[in-house]
């Protein structure tokens, strides 16, 4: 399989077309999250919009994320290094990190239903944050199972700096930080319509 | 011909031998990995060929099963007194049988035909059958690629259309029925289990299902465009592309922006359907009493779906222009006419579907200072479709024409294209719309325009690529027989639907028994019915010779049949994994040197004689 996309490329470009493919991926799932945001803003120019503040715990679960995609660049840095134990455990804690947002996330769900009063279902203005961050999270639960992958690469096969393993790594860490980048995105595009 | 082909092909090996790119691919003997014992050869297969057989068929497979709904829902429209009681067999509950021994179709049922009609034809068949099956043929053939950028991400795009159909098909044999809100799924019908029968479980798995479609969409089209911008052969430079692949290439844009949206559309919708949430539901009253849900907005929905609904109708009609364009410029024996203006066309219909959306919405309470803009955009696009129709006709104009059954079905397609698309003018004028809205105009509009023609253009292409997916060729004339009483026929159903619109017919009724209004229009519904009947057995006529062809055909003898210059047809009758057996040729000229220079056409792999301008 790998044989077909690396060998019938004349450096037509410098990236890999399997990089690429993300990068394509990527911009559909920005596609989904655009799609809500201008929902977001068509509801609530109709009224009926209850104001909260935005769970603080949001802010914690996103120094959570962004931690965890400074320790995957390194992480990466060190693979290249071949310093096997640094690659290794900051991989690990890059992945821990990516638990401990979704966990955040969950407590932030949990303040806009018992702080803000707003369960599912009592207004649109929270259904919504709901529902993208649930997506969101979603997301990120599917690099988490990328970044378990990589743990599995790390701890199982021999530290080995070849191509191949630099490609699924640069992979891994375009996923990520994408989703820490579409995050922060709807973290300011929040904090922006409750202004 | 055949000496002239004959001759030439020796020529294009040894020139893809002499010039030809040596990537080593078959020194790593990995080719059986592909192909090594029936599984990975006809079921799991990573071939983009065999992928593109298996979308083929599974879309004939559902094909057959939306157009015999439609019979069923043509004869309740044409013959709502006859009994349906020989039916009963077939549908069980949803014929029900009164003391005189007549059967009545229940309307529920007819709703949940008529929604999964819709459905299957516009995702299953005229999506995945049509852009699945030919961007998997063409797209590493025609760019001179090994395979897909991701052959086992190809792969799975089959799997998950696979299963998305497996999900619709059980959801028809729900005891409550499929779901039967109309294809478009509007809330609250979508939203309100209780609203009918199919908002249930029907809807539920309905949704799943078109979710996993999404991703095997998206799946294929990040492939598609990977593909196209990545593994193109030495010298095939984006001007040198053919038709086909521009439209594939830029239909795969269209659906990685448009689909997610619908997938926002349909999260929200489960949302207000199963957690209680009111993004689309509003104050909705149900036997007296007051549902818990305030303030929704329906039209939000609305929005949403025709973000992607819109682009949806030109993700089924850039394919076949694609197929048509190289049909038609192979079987004139001509160069496509204008084939810069032709790729700018299509970048700017693929643009344009982008900002008319609403137009499906004018009468939804969408502001109608803000539905100008739609009508300006819309009306737009009538530009490049209206390039597009006369380039056709102007590479048809002076051509050696050959009828064969893929250029008939090609001239069908432009003609379907022009009735459709006039209608088009009409209803994307807000005002014209306050009249036409919602009648069986809008039926034939886009039955014609988007249902005829892209089932047009993608019957040219089979027929066309027959010879390169089976190594055979279909009989020619059945072929004939039925492009005549396919053309005719789907006339004479659509053609009688605009009267039956002007006149005021609401679309989606059940029986017009009630409205003396519609009365005198009996006979014409009759007459519609049985046209239908008729188009539907002449698609017998066309699956039996696909199958008796794949077995039976007349064998192909040379490598390039129709004596075409892409390259697919430089590649071996049968060709297997990797597609050329040593080198990838490299391109020298564009895809369209028909009648040059006194040949009859020249190959993409023939380098440019001196002094010799490089097409358009």
């Amino acid at each position: 399989m790998d044989i077909v996309a690396k060998e019938n490329t004349f450096k037509r470009s410098k990236i890999h077309p399997k990089k690429f493919a993300l990068g394509v991926a990527c911009a559909s799932i920005v596609m989904m999250f655009v799609a809500l945001s201008s929902a977001y803003m068509v509801r609530e120019a109709q009224g009926n919009w209850v104001e909260f503040a935005i769970p603080t715990k949001f802010f914690f679960s996103t120094a959570a994320l962004l931690t965890s995609s400074l320790c995957l660049h390194f992480s990466y840095f060190f693979f290249k290094k071949e310093q096997t134990v640094l690659y290794r455990s900051l991989l690990t804690t890059a992945f821990f990190l990516g638990i401990a947002f979704v966990a955040f996330q969950y407590q932030g769900w949990n303040q806009i239903m018992l702080e803000a009063g707003l369960p599912l279902g009592a207004n649109p203005s929270a259904d919504f944050v709901y529902a993208i961050t649930f997506l969101h999270a979603a997301h990120v639960l599917g690099g988490l199972i990328v970044l378990i992958m990589a743990m599995i690469h790390a701890f199982y096969l021999k530290h080995r700096v070849t191509e191949r393993r630099k490609l699924r790594f640069e992979m891994t860490i375009l996923y990520w930080h994408f989703v820490d980048f579409l995050w922060l995105y709807l973290l300011l595009f929040l904090i922006f319509h409750k202004m | 011909m055949a000496t002239i082909a004959k001759e030439h092909l020796t020529k294009e090996e040894s020139l893809i031998e002499e010039l030809g790119f040596d990537d080593h691919f078959h020194d790593h003997h990995h080719g059986d990995k592909y192909q090594s014992n029936f599984i990975t050869t006809y079921i799991f297969s990573q071939d983009h060929k065999m992928i593109a057989k298996q979308f083929l068929i599974t879309g004939m497979f559902w094909a057959l099963i939306g157009a015999s709904m439609s019979i069923i829902f043509r004869l309740q429209l044409g013959f709502p007194e006859e009994s349906m009681a020989w039916l009963k067999p077939l549908l069980g509950k949803w014929i029900t049988i009164n003391e005189a021994g007549i059967g009545t179709l229940a309307p529920e049922f007819y709703y949940a035909l008529v929604t999964m009609h819709g459905t299957i034809i516009v995702f299953f068949v005229l999506t995945a059958g049509l852009s699945g099956t030919f961007s998997n043929l063409l797209i590493p053939l025609q760019v001179g690629a090994r395979d897909m950028a991701s052959p086992m991400l190809n792969m799975f795009s089959y799997w998950f259309f696979f299963l998305a159909g497996l999900i619709m098909f059980f959801s028809l044999f729900l005891s409550t029925g499929p779901f039967s809100g109309g294809w478009t799924a509007y809330p609250p019908l979508s939203a309100l289990p209780q609203a009918s029968e199919g908002s249930g479980a029907g809807m539920t798995m309905w949704v799943i299902s078109l979710v996993f479609f999404v991703v095997s969409v998206l799946l294929g089209g990040i492939n598609y465009i990977t593909t196209v911008l990545n593994l193109r052969t030495k010298g095939m430079n984006m001007w040198r592309l053919p038709l086909t692949i521009w439209a594939f290439f830029v239909t795969a844009i269209l659906g990685l922006l448009s689909f997610p949206v619908l997938v926002s559309g349909l999260l929200l919708v489960m949302f207000d359907k199963g957690l209680g949430t009111s993004f689309f539901l509003s104050e909705i009253f149900i036997g007296g009493a007051p549902l818990d849900h305030v303030g929704g907005s329906p039209v939000l929905y609305q929005h949403l779906f025709w973000f992607l609904g819109h682009p949806e109708v030109y993700i089924i009609i850039l394919p076949a222009m694609g197929l048509v364009s190289e049909v038609l410029s192979v079987h004139s024996r001509k160069p496509i006419f204008g084939y810069k203006a032709m790729v700018f066309s299509i970048l700017a219909i693929g643009f344009l579907s982008f900002i008319v959306w609403a137009h499906h919405m004018f009468m939804s309470g969408v502001n109608p200072w803000i539905s100008n803009f739609f009508v300006l955009f819309t009306l737009i696009i009538a530009v490049p479709s209206a390039v597009k129709v006369f380039n056709w006709i102007t590479t048809l104009y002076g051509g050696n024409v050959r009828f064969t059954s893929a250029c008939l079905f090609s001239i069908g397609f432009v003609s379907m294209f022009i009735s459709g698309g006039l209608t088009g003018i009409f209803l994307g004028n807000s005002a014209i719309d306050i009249q036409m809205h919602d009648t069986y105009f809008v039926v034939a509009h886009f039955h014609i325009v988007m249902g005829i023609a892209a089932f047009f253009g993608m019957f040219a292409g089979i027929y066309h690529w027959f010879p390169k997916m089976y190594g055979r060729f279909m009989n020619e004339t059945l072929g004939k027989m039925h492009f005549w009483g396919t053309m005719i026929g789907a006339y004479a159903i659509f053609w009688p639907m605009h009267y039956l619109g002007m006149a005021g017919v609401p679309r989606r009724y059940y029986l017009f028994s009630n409205f003396d209004t519609f009365s005198h229009f009996t006979e014409m519904n009759k007459f519609i019915t049985v046209a239908a009947i008729i188009v539907f057995m002449f698609q017998i006529l066309f699956v039996v010779n696909f199958f008796y062809s794949i077995f039976k055909g007349r064998k192909v003898t040379t490598k390039n049949p129709w004596g075409a210059t892409t390259l697919e047809w430089t590649t071996p009758i049968n060709a297997g994994h990797g597609n050329w057996p040593g080198k990838i040729p490299t391109v020298q000229r564009w895809a369209y040197d028909y009648g040059k220079d006194g040949r009859e056409f020249i190959s993409q792999v023939e380098p440019l004689a001196e002094g010799e301008e490089d097409g358009h």
